[in-house]
């Protein structure tokens, strides 16, 4: 069930970012979601795109340094206390977060949310007992 | 306990006491430089722009004021600029590998090839070789010294010798392992993958019969030799020698892994100041320069190295009375001083080899508010490298530590993506030193 996720590192210095949007420009694919991990020295730019596949061939045309890692993707409920109530359960089954971020798609019933924990499916089981929906990477083609 | 005759390839020479070796160096000497005025007219100039006539060298002494001889004379007079002897008295070539410039080409009669087997016979002996022995040889064969050199040492020897040349590691392990190779010769870090490759396939260091190897041709550490060790079960020796003054065996390790001894009686050897050119007294460290004593075809008086070391007198218990060097720290040339600590490339290219890193960096030297900034440019492994700066960050750390233990100052390593830092041969790339441009005096 997990998403993958592209993880490009990005040296810190102007139009690195550049290349990397422009490659994903060009090769017509979709971000769907993302977030910046930085340092002093570097930033690893984290993607969630339409076509994992394609934007990957894409940045490595583009000389970019990319890896990919599979994290967990989350549909909640979008009103208060959604969130609260995923991140409860996990913390009450001793998976920890390492980081998460929230997708750029809009819709009015939902809020999809990446997460990266060390142990995947574990958490993905919680989460399915519990009544809360995760999306495929078939999923994100279509949101 | 040893006995004499195994421990030595030529006791009366390695043995011998050292004002007799001095007398057979000034002997030798004073014939080779009236050879090399007479035969070579480049040298002939060069003494002359410096004012100096053969009837000003009365003994060893006065080689302080013959002219040197560098890389760049040997490339001015490439090809034929520095042969001593006719065309038909010489036998072979052997040539450098040109990655510095335009190769060098030196010239060996019969009688040159014979001394330099020798010498490389020495070094064979010195790490236990015997004519019981299978020596196998992966340094590579043709232009480059090592194969020829260690091949004709071990003939000398009357080892049985395994021509391998270098690659192919499926099939160097086949014949270890069928062969019963007792010593292997090649380059350290061949050594080292070698010793990776056989425990991948499942042996352990005792499944095999080597009992020595004689590693040089770049720059190693001591971690490494004790690494190397380990994995193949073996005693590592370090020899060292360079195409210009014939190929390895100019000097060579014994058991005591205390420095590697000079042939002396074939090398004289200085060490100078790189900057003034100034003679530094035994137990300075400067850059080495030799002068070849017997060879014919391409004798060179003086030659400068580039490598910095210290010579040592002090006894060593093998018994063999030739003055020690230390292994090269690095190249005169490549030398910088960083907060007062000299830094050598070849330093920083040995950790990254040791750990597993490709020898691909760029060093970047400044000065920010009268302190001296030294950052190190590497790429970094393609595993390493997730979604997250943690492992990235954890690795800089480690090889910071490793860079501390080897240089004795902390750089500040900066792993970048792989295939980012240009794949120059020039030195130039691999140092930017700042403080030049801003000129500061360092």
């Amino acid at each position: 069930m997990a998403i993958k996720q592209l993880s490009i590192f990005v040296e810190n210095r102007e139009g690195t970012l550049v290349e990397v949007t422009d490659a994903i420009a060009k090769a017509e694919v979709d971000i769907r979601a993302m977030s910046v991990a930085d340092t002093n020295d570097f930033g690893i730019f984290r993607l969630i795109v339409t076509d994992y596949d394609k934007a990957k061939a894409a940045l490595e045309e583009a000389n970019c340094f990319v890896s990919i890692t599979e994290v967990v993707g989350v549909a909640i409920e979008d009103k208060p206390g959604s969130l609260a109530k995923v991140i409860k359960l996990l913390a009450q089954n001793n998976i920890n977060i390492e980081y998460m971020y929230a997708f750029i798609t809009i819709s009015r019933q939902f809020a999809y949310v990446v997460l990266r924990v060390a142990d995947n499916a574990a958490a993905e089981k919680i989460l399915v007992e519990n009544g809360i929906s995760l999306i495929s990477d078939d999923d994100i083609e279509n949101l | 306990m040893i006995t004499l005759h195994n421990h030595y390839y030529q006791p009366e020479v390695e043995t011998m006491a050292v004002d007799d070796i001095k007398k057979l160096q000034e002997e030798k000497f004073l014939k080779q430089v009236r050879h090399v005025y007479d035969n070579v007219p480049y040298y002939r100039d060069l003494c002359a722009k410096k004012g100096v006539s053969i009837d000003d060298i009365k003994s060893l002494d006065d080689i302080k004021k013959l002219p040197f001889l560098s890389k760049d004379d040997l490339r001015e007079a490439y090809p034929y600029g520095m042969l001593a002897t006719d065309i038909k008295d010489c036998v072979r070539i052997q040539s450098t590998s040109g990655t510095t410039g335009k190769r060098v080409v030196a010239f060996y009669t019969q009688n040159d090839i014979d001394l330099w087997e020798e010498c490389c016979a020495r070094a064979i002996v010195a790490a236990g070789g015997s004519n019981e022995d299978v020596v196998q040889v992966c340094y590579g064969y043709g232009l480059f010294t090592g194969g020829p050199g260690l091949n004709g040492g071990s003939h000398k020897v009357g080892s049985l010798t395994l021509p391998m040349s270098s690659g192919n590691t499926e099939r160097q392990i086949q014949f270890m392992m069928d062969l019963n190779a007792t010593i292997l010769c090649c380059t350290p870090s061949y050594a080292a993958y070698i010793g990776e490759s056989l425990k991948e396939r499942g042996y352990k260091p005792e499944d095999n019969k080597l009992k020595a190897g004689i590693f040089g041709a770049e720059p190693w550490t001591e971690e490494m030799r004790r690494d190397i060790e380990k994995s193949l079960g073996i005693k590592a020796y370090d020899i060292y020698g360079l195409t210009e003054t014939s190929g390895p065996g100019v000097s060579f390790e014994c058991e005591e892994q205390q420095g590697m001894h000079i042939n002396e009686d074939h090398f004289y050897a200085e060490i100078i100041d790189p900057e003034t050119g100034e003679v530094l007294p035994e137990g300075s460290k400067g850059e080495l320069v030799f002068t070849s004593l017997d060879k014919e075809a391409f004798p060179l008086i003086r030659y400068r190295t580039r490598d910095i070391t210290v010579l040592t007198r002090e006894k060593c218990s093998c018994g063999r009375t030739f003055i020690r060097m230390k292994k090269p720290m690095g190249r005169s040339d490549d030398m910088m001083i960083i907060r007062g600590v000299n830094v050598f490339p070849s330093q920083i290219e040995a950790v990254l080899l040791n750990n597993g890193y490709a020898p691909n960096y760029q060093i970047i030297v400044d000065r920010v508010n009268n302190t001296d900034t030294f950052d190190v440019n590497v790429e970094m492994l393609p595993e390493d490298f997730s979604d997250t700066p943690k492992k990235i960050t954890k690795k800089e750390k480690e090889l910071q530590a490793a860079m501390k233990t080897m240089l004795g100052i902390n750089p500040t390593i900066h792993l970048v993506a792989p295939k980012t830092i240009a794949r120059s041969e020039g030195k130039a790339v691999r140092v930017i030193d700042k403080r030049k441009r801003l000129g500061i005096s360092i």
